[in-house]
């Protein structure tokens, strides 16, 4: 072969040569999008009026590219874009499946709701500060991370949201919001890097750094491949930046400190990329080994759920209790992993989409509970559902929805996990699931009777202001109706994460989207 | 040269993990950047190490004659130096206000986000 050494070198062997279709753009279109008007926005520094309507604008613009998105998906199976038409496995391939989709969509419909309730939330110094930059290049790191196909790509992404949510929580800079980054920052830091020095060991066994090819090759390196310490090490990476038990006490040591919308936006979205980077990893690059670590994946979500339900138990704070809950959703989708199989895979997946809804609702509720109440304490808030009732009813639903009560969205993925659960004989596990919607029942139930039924003279709770700011509002609406929704009608999402979670075990079509001339 | 490598991140990883381990916010610090630097030498020795060898391929031949070391690792680092780099230069500043706003650099007295002997949730009403 002289073809090297010719002019006219065989560019087909190594680049793609064709153009993409247009279409295809929609791949790498969320991130470029997000950092485009992130850039914009640090541009027009001096205009910080216009902040948030160019950010609420971007971020609707990015959930309707999120859907065209979806919907390409939904139609042709997975898609690839690879990077400077560098064929994979060498370019760096944005590879969009099912399952990445669905979460891109779903973070996206929070950070809108999260845009739209900043503009009750966040004032000027904090627009000046930053606030919106700041949001936007969170959401590129997000959707890069939900979109891309390559594992140091991932950690890339990572990176990117891990340090523009280090800008949001310092935002205000009062001494709890300080004491609760460093601990958010430098666990979180040494998390990212257990992730890099798995990395590192991956690429020096495998030689690649492409999903689709790792996945491929995994089964074959079996033998001479470490791969049961590259599975152990991602989980414990991954669980870190999830806060799974034992290692989830940065998450309720931070996550009440900064401002109300970025608390929301947090639950809503950091602890999920983990989550989805933990099912993208154990389920689709390392099947095999997942089922060898299944026990003990499945004792720390166990354990995950119910230290978070015991934990919210003994919060006297709005916004601590949330914190905990968070962390005990993190162990239903735990168990869910562990279970495997198309229930409990699927139900993870559900489990984690609903997870992000309800709780990012959760913290707005308890926002807008501090404004009316004066106080995010249990000992003082009272008397809100005679304040206001309609609140009172959201509030009211989103408590059903996150003890997994019908008709709402938290009922159906524990449906799934707890049969799936059943089906492989882990009863415990079941009973640890039911138990721990029992707890978070009576969490809930405990702290609506308090706050919103006992009579405002028995607290000490004065009215900061009597009425909610229709900004604060209809974000929350929204999503409380999402969340009601999906409960009452659970089939199209139900029947699209099941082809998720079939096509993450089966990923022939995902290595068909980045080898489409079978191996190269 | 490789297992001489092998033994130096080792030892880096020990030194990083004992001071990531201290109640002391400045120890965590120089943790942090020894741990940065075991990684990245982790990753340089995962792509072979050779002395004076360029990955180049001759203009007359299609492949490497030889061994050489990868290139690939190396570009890693390069990410990875910038970005343990401006992490590092972030915590910094973070560690340096919580010293002037906490007045503390000892991690078992920050408890003003999770405040020691907070009263339990009301038993009743």
């Amino acid at each position: 072969m002289a073809a090297s050494t010719s002019p006219h070198a065989d560019l087909s062997a190594a680049l793609v040569l064709e153009p993409a279709a247009s279409a295809d753009w929609l791949v790498i279109l969320p991130v470029a999008w997000c950092l485009a008007i992130g850039a914009l926005l640090v541009m027009l520094r001096r205009k910080i009026d216009w902040h948030p309507y160019i950010a609420v604008l971007g971020l609707a613009g990015l959930v309707l590219i999120d859907i065209l998105l979806l919907r390409h998906v939904l139609a042709s199976g997975p898609v690839t874009m690879v990077m400077g038409r560098w064929l994979p496995p060498f370019g760096i391939a944005f590879t969009v499946d099912l399952t990445g989709a669905l979460f891109a969509l779903t973070a996206s419909v929070v950070a809108l709701a999260g845009g739209i309730y900043s503009l009750a939330d966040i004032n000027d110094s904090g627009r000046r500060y930053g606030f919106y930059p700041f949001l936007m290049l969170l959401m590129a790191g997000v959707s890069g991370a939900f979109l891309t196909g390559d594992i140091f790509n991932l950690y890339v992404w990572f990176e990117v949201l891990l340090i523009s949510s280090f800008g949001l929580i310092v935002l205000g800079s009062e001494r709890e919001q300080i004491d609760g980054a460093v601990k958010y920052g430098f666990l979180n830091l040494v998390a990212t890097t257990l992730f890099l020095i798995t990395t590192g060991y991956l690429y020096a066994s495998f030689g690649t750094l492409n999903m689709a090819d790792i996945a491929r090759k995994a089964e074959g390196l079996a033998g001479t491949a470490p791969l049961m310490t590259l599975t152990a090490l991602f989980v414990l990476a991954f669980g870190m930046k999830a806060a799974a038990f034992p290692v989830n006490f940065w998450l309720p040591a931070s996550y009440h400190t900064p401002r109300v919308v970025v608390s929301a936006l947090f639950a809503g979205l950091l602890t999920k990329v983990g989550i989805y980077a933990l099912i993208r990893v154990t389920v689709m690059l390392l099947p095999l080994q997942r089922e060898e670590l299944s026990f003990v994946i499945a004792l720390a979500g166990a354990l995950t759920m119910l230290v978070g339900a015991f934990g919210a138990l003994a919060q006297s704070d709005f916004r601590r209790m949330l914190g905990y809950l968070v962390v005990s959703g993190i162990g239903s989708i735990l168990a869910g992993i562990a279970v495997g199989g198309p229930g409990g895979i699927g139900g993870a997946i559900f489990y984690a989409l609903h997870s992000m809804l309800v709780m990012t609702a959760l913290y707005f509720a308890s926002g807008v509970a501090a404004k009316l109440g004066g106080s995010f304490s249990l000992s003082s808030l009272a008397g809100l559902y005679r304040r206001h009732a309609g609140f009172a009813a959201l509030t009211l639903m989103l408590a059903f929805a996150v003890s997994g009560l019908p008709p709402f969205s938290g009922f159906w993925p524990k449906v799934m996990l707890v049969k799936a659960a059943l089906d492989i004989g882990a009863w415990w596990l079941a009973a640890a699931l039911l138990f721990t919607g029992f707890l978070t029942t009576v969490v809930t139930g405990r702290f609506f009777l308090l706050a919103y039924w006992r009579d405002a003279a028995a607290g000490e709770g004065t009215t900061v202001s009597a009425t909610i700011s229709p900004a604060a509002l209809l974000p929350l609406t929204v999503l409380v109706i999402l969340a009601l929704a999906i409960g009452l009608y659970p089939e199209p999402l139900l029947s699209t994460i099941q082809s998720a979670a079939a096509s993450l075990a089966e990923p022939s079509a995902y290595l068909n989207s980045v080898f489409p001339g079978g191996a190269p | 040269m490789e297992a001489w490598f092998a033994l130096l991140v080792s030892i880096f990883f020990t030194v990083a993990v004992y001071l990531l381990l201290s109640k002391s916010i400045i120890r965590v610090l120089l943790g942090v950047a020894i741990l940065g630097n075991a990684v990245n030498l982790l990753i340089f020795t995962g792509g072979r190490l050779t002395r004076g060898v360029p990955p180049v391929v001759p203009g007359h031949q299609d492949a490497l004659t030889g061994p050489a070391a990868n290139a690939l690792p190396q570009a890693l680092i390069l990410t990875a130096i910038v970005i343990s780099f401006s992490f590092f230069a972030f915590l910094l500043v973070l560690a340096w206000r919580a010293y002037e706003v906490l007045q503390t650099d000892n991690t078992d007295e920050m408890r003003v986000a999770e405040p020691k002997d907070e009263p339990a949730p009301p038993l009743g009403y």
